[in-house]
């Protein structure tokens, strides 16, 4: 077997800004249940976070974009490449990332596109854009995890499938409030979970989510970044893991011994449900907004089909003048109107009139 | 279908661009290439903050077609901090009820879509409640 490699940028890269946005609508998970299983069974979040009716990935990655540039305290030409990870685009073609640049003020001298990986597609899209400044070929990169997931009326999914985003602009280490110190990816074909063509609602494997996908590539991308990095979950302030329920990264966390103090701060999906490709960098959204210099990060996303991203940050002095720059993600998610069943029905758009 | 004019207005409804005059100092929204205070030239983009205040508002229960998947919803004269007053949707109000003075700031959300499902999906500016800091 070849030596683990993990990938580090040739050039010191680090976080010069980030950002969260997560919709105003809330559906208790207990709606659903009464719905669909007659009040009966577990549940796996509280409550997931509905968009609205004139919300969609755009508005979100628009709105955490914003707030990581306020944060970067960079203007938006001084941005070379705009890229946005998700799994629902409004539009099968014609990128997001057009639109979220030309909002921003960030055209036209500027790499623009999506990225598609399930839940990862985010950390995907920060990996490429750790490449991008790590290179030299760019000063700043904007890589960005929104989503408004769907989950099929009844389904399993359904608790958990959310909207929220989290943006991140990437810049030389120097500037950075938080330094990258490597990544490693792990990624095979696996078929846990899928959306073919034309489909509205994506399909899954059922139990077979869990330890061939889940747990197996999170496990492997984690170890291998621990151990070529000789560190140990106990050099960690914090670890944000893909939360698609909340019993999932609790599980993970504990079997590659982290405690459930590390994993707190960032594990929202009780609260706002699974925002998808926002899921792990909106933890981190929240991890961001609480933590001190020289503490580390430990993030590993998850995404169906399947693969993991795994990512050690340290923080740096920068983030004290920085955070109060834009709102904070708990601001976002104390701000809640819970909804029903039926507005969540037209919300969704799950009515054909 | 209106690809033109929505492609025309992007940059004024996606992110409150407008101008600013170079003589006395005015800014306009809707940008107008000449200032309706001094009469000057007035070419010089200039990007709202966004932060304004409900001056009037109403809420619409008979749409035009077109925004008829929204209804009701409200819609404001909103005066911005920098001096403007435009006409806009108010959204996200989840469980407040909208009030004259009402402090607001703009998101950029779907207004309509241009011809339905296979149209383009118009962009543009809203105003929603300013978001608060979460209790300590």
């Amino acid at each position: 077997m070849t030596p683990i490699r993990p990938l580090r940028p040739q050039r010191p890269v680090g976080i010069v800004g980030y950002g969260a946005y997560i919709p105003r609508y809330r559906l208790p998970a207990e709606e659903i249940r009464r719905i669909w299983s007659q009040g009966k069974g577990g549940l796996p979040v509280q409550e997931k976070a509905v968009p609205g009716l004139d919300e969609d990935t755009f508005t979100i990655a628009l709105e955490a974009a914003r707030n990581a540039l306020a944060r970067a305290g960079i203007a938006p030409e001084d941005l070379r490449a705009v890229w946005v990870g998700s799994e629902s685009h409004p539009y099968a073609v014609k990128p997001t990332g057009t639109l979220v640049a030309e909002a921003l003020g960030a055209t036209p001298h500027v790499q623009a596109g999506d990225w598609e990986f399930a839940c990862k597609a985010g950390t995907e899209a920060m990996v490429a854009a750790l490449g991008l400044v790590g290179s030299g070929m760019a000063d700043y990169a904007l890589a960005i995890g929104a989503d408004t997931a769907q989950g099929r009326p009844g389904d399993a999914l359904e608790y958990t499938a959310a909207a929220g985003g989290a943006a991140f602009v990437l810049g030389p280490a120097q500037d950075a409030l938080a330094v990258i110190e490597a990544t490693y990816s792990y990624v095979t074909d696996t078929p846990d979970f899928w959306r073919r063509e034309h489909q509205r609602y994506p399909s899954h494997g059922q139990r077979f989510t869990g330890e061939p996908a889940y747990f197996h590539h999170i496990t492997h991308a984690a170890r291998a970044l621990l151990e070529a990095l000789d560190l140990e979950p106990g050099d960690f302030a914090y670890a944000v893991f893909h939360q698609p329920n909340a019993k999932f990264p609790q599980r993970v966390a504990k079997m590659l011994g982290f405690k459930p103090e590390q994993i707190a701060p960032g594990l929202l999906v009780p609260r706002i449900g699974n925002t998808y490709s926002g899921s792990a960098l909106v933890g981190l959204t929240a991890v961001l907004d609480i933590a001190q210099p020289g503490e580390r990060i430990f993030v590993t996303s998850f995404g169906s089909g399947a693969g993991s991203d795994a990512m050690v940050l340290t923080v740096t002095e920068a983030i004290e003048a920085r955070r109060d720059r834009a709102p904070r993600t708990e601001d976002y998610i104390a701000r809640r109107t819970v909804i029903d069943y039926g507005l969540y029905v037209r919300y969704r758009g799950k009515l054909n009139k | 279908m209106e690809v033109p004019r929505h492609w025309r207005l992007k940059k004024q409804r996606y992110a409150l661009v407008g101008e600013v005059c170079p003589s006395c100092g005015a800014k306009l929204f809707p940008p107008r290439d000449v200032c309706p205070v001094c009469k000057a030239e007035a070419k010089t983009l200039y990007t709202f903050s966004g932060r304004g205040e409900v001056l009037a508002f109403t809420t619409v229960t008979q749409p035009p077609a077109e925004f008829a998947d929204q209804a009701p919803y409200v819609v404001a004269l909103v005066r911005l901090e920098e001096g403007p007053t435009l006409t806009a949707q108010l959204t996200d109000l989840g469980d407040e009820t909208p009030y004259i003075g009402m402090p607001v700031e703009m998101v950029t959300r779907r207004l309509r879509t241009d011809q339905g499902e296979r149209g383009v999906i118009v962009y543009g500016y809203k105003f929603r409640p300013r978001l608060q800091p979460a209790p300590a």
